[in-house]
């Protein structure tokens, strides 16, 4: 029992370093955040703190055109980014799953879109996009499907598009990887009794890979989703926000750390920041919901 | 039966190239682009092999600008972060995977809970605490909360990495009267290397490619982290943007990690499928 109880004195010293980092660097500024939503101030002193209640979030939702956009934005992108990545990561999954030369090498190389660093990428995309010399635009106008000199990242049709593009170069390959290990797992008797069945190349798909995959497939999905709500980077770094592509992140930042030093606008910010959070958690609550299904 | 086959072997081969050409494309362009001259770089038709190929690009990077700098700075913050997070993420994973103590669950969800904050939520009362803590342009007012947002999926890996050692030898050692602590650092760890090397370099690459808390605490050139330095990159005027040093620098950070990737290859992908699909 004493010695238990000893063991039990180590473990908590070794988790709290953890602990204790977390909940300075997380925990206590997210709670700070929710605090600060409910009051009216800025970084520069000239603005002293107001108690507004919810104001902060009535006003959001009620008299800000750029909020509402910015959440249509960020929606847009998430919906079609994820979907785009999950259709195509698997596509490729089943691809590379196939026997063949070299495919080592292949799920290799699927990772370098993954290791780039985002504002790297963006940066080079940003580059092949350019409306002079991009190497994009010289494609797309000799396929005729843009104008000469026509600046896709700087108009509002073909912008968000970009900014897709760019994400789903990024993620697709590793998705893929992902789903592969799912298709991994599927035991190879069941494609042999289906094919002595009779079955064709769709029904397997169908009746076996797709039910079987549906769990990583939903993991993947939902774990996807909270990260394109949340995006940044690619967003800020190719087009700033501008053209109608600015999204919720880059917004809040804008709030946070342009405006809030020069009006009140600190309080505003972080209300929208509670507004970020609550909005992943609910596909956090999913996800750990989902986890738990599949671990039954 | 045959034509069948013939005709499945060139879609899988027409794929494959496809899937290849995909995503490694933007990377080649941006290799090209590097060697390129000027004159090339803005040529209304692009050629996909510079005609003369030149280093000045690389020169200039460093020469124009302070990129070394800004290397060094990434290589301190995400190493130190990569040291810390590993020493504090096994020591928590262990406790979790081998010793008694109640409320196990609860920790676990606390740091795994962690992983799914938008960065977003924090960022403004983060700022605020780490200026009034005057950490704003210091290395320890980004290593802090790097260590913070890479420790819930370190933990999780460490955690089932230890729980699948044998654990006859620490049993043994235990017996022969080796403390918990002699036992982690003789015996658990020295077993766990591959796993802490896999880790700690998922752990490397998230602080490497971390851009929103390097934008926003670090706010002097002279502290950017590469990514920022690369997201901010800028001409001499508001008109021109050296892209032929911009893909320079790029190729030149993107390098090494594409290599480590290439190495660890295996074991990113294990680590990773094991962090995002068990949770």
């Amino acid at each position: 029992m004493k010695a238990k109880t000893k063991e039990t004195v180590v473990a908590w010293w070794m988790v709290f370093p953890a602990l204790f980092v977390i909940s300075v660097i997380a925990f206590f500024p997210l709670f700070k955040t929710f605090y600060d939503s409910f009051f009216e101030f800025g970084l520069n002193p000239n603005f002293p703190r107001k108690f507004v209640g919810f104001k902060n979030y009535v006003e959001l939702f009620v008299h800000d055109p750029r909020f509402i956009a910015a959440l249509k934005n960020t929606i847009f992108f998430t919906v079609v980014s994820v979907a785009l990545e999950t259709v195509l990561g698997l596509l490729i999954a089943i691809i590379v799953h196939q026997p063949f030369k070299f495919r080592g090498a292949v799920r290799a190389a699927m990772l370098i879109p993954w290791a780039i660093p985002t504002a790297i990428s963006s940066q080079m995309w940003k580059w092949m996009f350019n409306d002079q010399s991009g190497i994009v635009t010289k494609i797309l106008e000799r396929l005729g499907v843009i104008e000469p000199g026509f600046p896709i990242l700087g108009s509002p049709d073909t912008a968000m598009w970009a900014i897709i593009a760019v994400d789903v170069w990024k993620t697709t390959p590793f998705m893929a990887l992902l789903i592969l290990a799912g298709l991994q797992l599927i035991p190879e008797e069941l494609y042999e009794a289906a094919r002595i069945d009779g079955a064709n190349v769709w029904q397997r798909f169908t009746k076996i890979t797709l039910p079987m995959l549906s769990s990583t497939i939903a993991v993947a999905l939902i774990f996807r989703t909270l990260d394109a709500l949340r995006v940044f980077d690619v967003v800020f770094i190719m087009t700033r926000g501008s053209v109608n592509t600015e999204t919720l992140a880059v917004y809040n930042r804008v709030l946070l750390m342009d405006r809030a030093f020069t009006g009140a606008w600190f309080g505003y910010g972080s209300a929208l920041s509670v507004i970020i959070f609550a909005l992943i958690s609910i596909f956090a609550i999913i996800y750990i919901k989902s986890l738990r299904l599949k671990l039954d | 039966m045959s034509t069948k086959r013939v005709l499945y072997k060139m879609l899988l081969a027409i794929a494959v190239v496809f899937v290849l050409v995909w995503c490694i494309f933007p990377f080649y362009w941006a290799v090209i682009s590097s060697l390129k001259p000027n004159v090339e770089l803005f040529d209304p038709h692009p050629t996909f092999w510079p005609k003369s190929p030149t280093f000045s690009n690389y020169i200039k990077v460093f020469q124009e600008r302070p990129f070394h700098v800004n290397i060094w700075n990434s290589v301190v913050v995400a190493g130190i972060t990569t040291i810390t997070t590993l020493i504090f993420g096994s020591f928590a994973g262990y406790a979790i995977a081998r010793l008694h103590m109640r409320g196990k669950a609860l920790v676990m969800a606390l740091i795994l809970s962690v992983s799914m904050f938008p960065q977003i939520s924090i960022l403004g009362s983060l700022f605020v605490i780490l200026r009034k803590l005057g950490f704003i342009n210091t290395y320890q007012g980004l290593i802090l909360p790097y260590v913070a947002i890479t420790l819930p999926l370190t933990t999780w890996i460490l955690q089932n990495f230890f729980r699948d050692l044998p654990k006859d030898v620490e049993e043994a050692a235990a017996i022969d009267g080796c403390s918990r602590l002699r036992t982690l650092f003789q015996i658990v760890f020295p077993m766990s290397a591959p796993g802490l090397v896999a880790t700690g370099l998922l752990t490397f690459i998230t602080a490497w490619n971390e851009f929103l808390f390097a934008f926003t605490f670090m706010q002097k050139p002279e502290y950017y982290t590469v990514p920022v330095a690369i997201a901010l990159f800028a001409g001499r005027s508001q008109y021109e943007q050296p892209w032929g040093q911009l893909m320079a620098a790029a190729v030149i950070v993107t390098t090494p990690l594409v290599i480590l990737v290439l190495i660890f290859q295996n074991r990113i992908i294990s680590g990773l499928s094991a962090g995002a699909v068990k949770g």
